[in-house]
């Protein structure tokens, strides 16, 4: 019983944790990412007593990203204007960054660890509704950028506010129907069942992935994910030409710092959703349960625990690449105009899920009888 | 559901309703009610309604009461200053409230001790399937129409026709319309 209690907790915790730090990789990558791409230097600025440079090392704004930024976000000022709602302000990133990071319970990051005679699932929480219970978690989100935006007492936070909750609503529309047609596809609303389900190939090489099932599904939740976490192109709620900052203008210190970790948190998020239901989670090609079969050379008996550390890698190296896919779009595309914005969510993202969803169902009946 | 934990929601989802009808602020109702279908949420998934409960979260948390609080901010809704109502509305107001408890504490009297047991795959996503794909389709989809129907009346009802407003066409049901509201508000 303690025990079962004690690996649940180690369990939750190490995936907030991952997930925290992952975000702050993100955040040095996308600093020193932008600036490659920009052919730009990028931060190199701080340093601690100059020992890397002694070395001859290179300065790579780890300690500005890692040391300097963290130390100075937390002993800035929290400043809250003047006649603006204390008890919302206040509330509002946390509201922001919470229903994220809870996500992550149901994201299944392993299959089964067996040690002795118990069998741990790698997962948070295992439930038979996860799919429901990301949706739902995931809606919460909204209030934290909407109320921020209104609890600042001030006309850009608002119009920030405004504009991140209405694209947020549009765009979970078009995400809803991504995942519905991924649900239909794999008949389960388990993510560990999911990525079950993607165990296996076709004609012995092609893994049966989600990829394959729903390419256009992919897509969608791809781009609606991306303006879920309101990053370039889809950054009008704080597109800094225009609103100064949009909804967070009136944050500062620790309260800023979680709004910013939200967005990052939400691109390591979409990262796990898209690398779960279409490239099959922890899935190794050619791996299954009892070690590698590959086509047409052999096989290789290996491990539980083998088999387990390399799903849990397959996993993350999927994350990875899909984060470092976001922040090179981000550093591609201009942003949008909110009237494009609106017609891609409305018009084109929202009829291609329905569509799409209308050929998954005809598909599925016709493939049952 | 342990009955520590159905108490801790029941009274969260009591104390956040009053919040609702209490609050001065609009926004602070509203986030009240986003606590009170929370914590119903939670008492329906707690109970055995998983399908439902989600739902609820879903479709009102996530969707509904975002649209309520876009209404609040483009009516500019501001703090209620409290002003005394009625003497009639409060006395009316009073005696309702009496015959709603009473009806309460009758229910409560008569009601049996003991929830009956549920039935096998009682609240599954699959049960909920059933009933609303298989056992009462025509009525569920016919609910759908009816809902687009009044969804295409408002929207109708709602819009500036040129003719009648030639200065303030256009503002109808557009995201920049709304906007530009929000703006002036």
């Amino acid at each position: 019983m303690l025990t079962d209690l004690l690996i649940d907790a180690a369990k939750a915790i190490v995936a907030v944790l991952l997930v925290l730090n992952l975000a702050t990789v993100l955040l040095w990558f996308e600093r020193k990412g932008s600036a490659l791409i920009q052919d730009r230097v990028g931060a190199n600025r701080a340093a601690i007593f100059g020992i890397g440079r002694r070395l001859g090392v290179p300065n790579l704004g780890v300690t500005n990203t890692f040391v300097a930024d963290p130390l100075k976000m937390f002993t800035k000022e929290d400043f809250v204007p003047d006649q603006a709602d204390r008890f919302l302000h206040t509330l509002a990133p946390f509201l922001s960054l919470f229903p994220v990071l809870v996500t992550f319970a149901v994201v299944p990051f392993g299959d089964r660890l067996i040690v002795g005679s118990r069998v741990i699932d790698l997962q948070v929480c295992q439930l038979d509704v996860g799919v429901l219970y990301l949706l739902a978690v995931l809606g919460i989100g909204i209030y934290g950028a909407a109320l921020g935006g209104w609890a600042s007492n001030n006309r850009w936070a608002l119009l920030g506010g405004v504009r991140a909750s209405a694209q947020m609503i549009s765009y979970e529309l078009a995400m809803g129907l991504a995942i519905i047609a991924v649900v239909m596809t794999f008949g389960t609303l388990d993510l560990q069942e999911i990525c079950r389900r993607q165990g296996g190939a076709w004609f012995g090489w092609l893994p049966k992935w989600g990829i394959i099932y729903q390419p256009l599904a992919f897509l969608l939740l791809l781009t609606a994910g991306i303006a879920e976490s309101k990053r370039i192109p889809f950054d009008m709620p704080e597109g800094e030409s225009e609103l100064i900052a949009g909804y967070f203008t009136e944050y500062s210190g620790g309260k800023q710092a979680a709004f910013m970790l939200t967005d990052f948190a939400e691109v390591v998020l979409v990262s796990a959703l898209v690398a779960t239901f279409f490239f099959g989670g922890w899935q190794v090609p050619y791996l299954y349960p009892e070690g590698f079969r590959l086509p047409g050379i052999g096989s290789v008996l290996l491990p539980n625990l083998v088999v387990a550390v390399l799903g849990v890698l397959a996993f993350g190296l999927k994350v990875v690449f899909f984060c470092w896919l976001q922040i090179l779009v981000r550093w591609t595309l201009p942003r949008f105009r909110y009237d494009q914005l609106m017609y891609l969510g409305w018009k084109i993202l929202l009829p291609l899920g329905l569509i799409n969803l209308a050929a998954t169902a005809v598909v599925i009946v016709a493939v049952a009888s | 559901m342990e009955v520590g934990v159905f108490a801790f929601f029941a009274v969260l989802a009591v104390v956040s309703a009053l919040g609702v009808v209490l609050q001065r602020s609009p926004v602070h109702s509203l986030l009240a009610l986003v606590a009170t279908l929370l914590a119903i949420s939670a008492l329906l998934i707690g109970l055995g309604a998983v399908a439902i409960g989600f739902l609820l979260a879903i479709v009102y948390v996530g969707a509904i009461v975002v649209v309520f609080l876009f209404v609040i901010w483009l009516l500019n809704l501001q703090r209620d200053p409290g002003e005394p109502g009625h003497l009639a509305a409060k006395f009316f107001g009073a005696f309702a409230v009496a015959a709603l408890t009473a009806e309460l504490f009758a229910f409560f009297v008569r009601a049996p001790v003991g929830p009956p047991p549920a039935p096998a795959g009682y609240g599954s996503v699959d049960r909920l399937a059933d009933l609303i794909f298989r056992d009462y389709l025509v009525a569920f989809e016919a609910t759908s129409l009816l809902l687009l129907v009044a969804v295409v009346g408002a929207v109708a009802v709602a819009r500036r026709w040129p003719a009648d407003q030639p200065r303030r066409s256009g503002a109808g049901a557009s995201a920049h319309g709304e906007l530009r509201r929000a703006e002036r508000a």
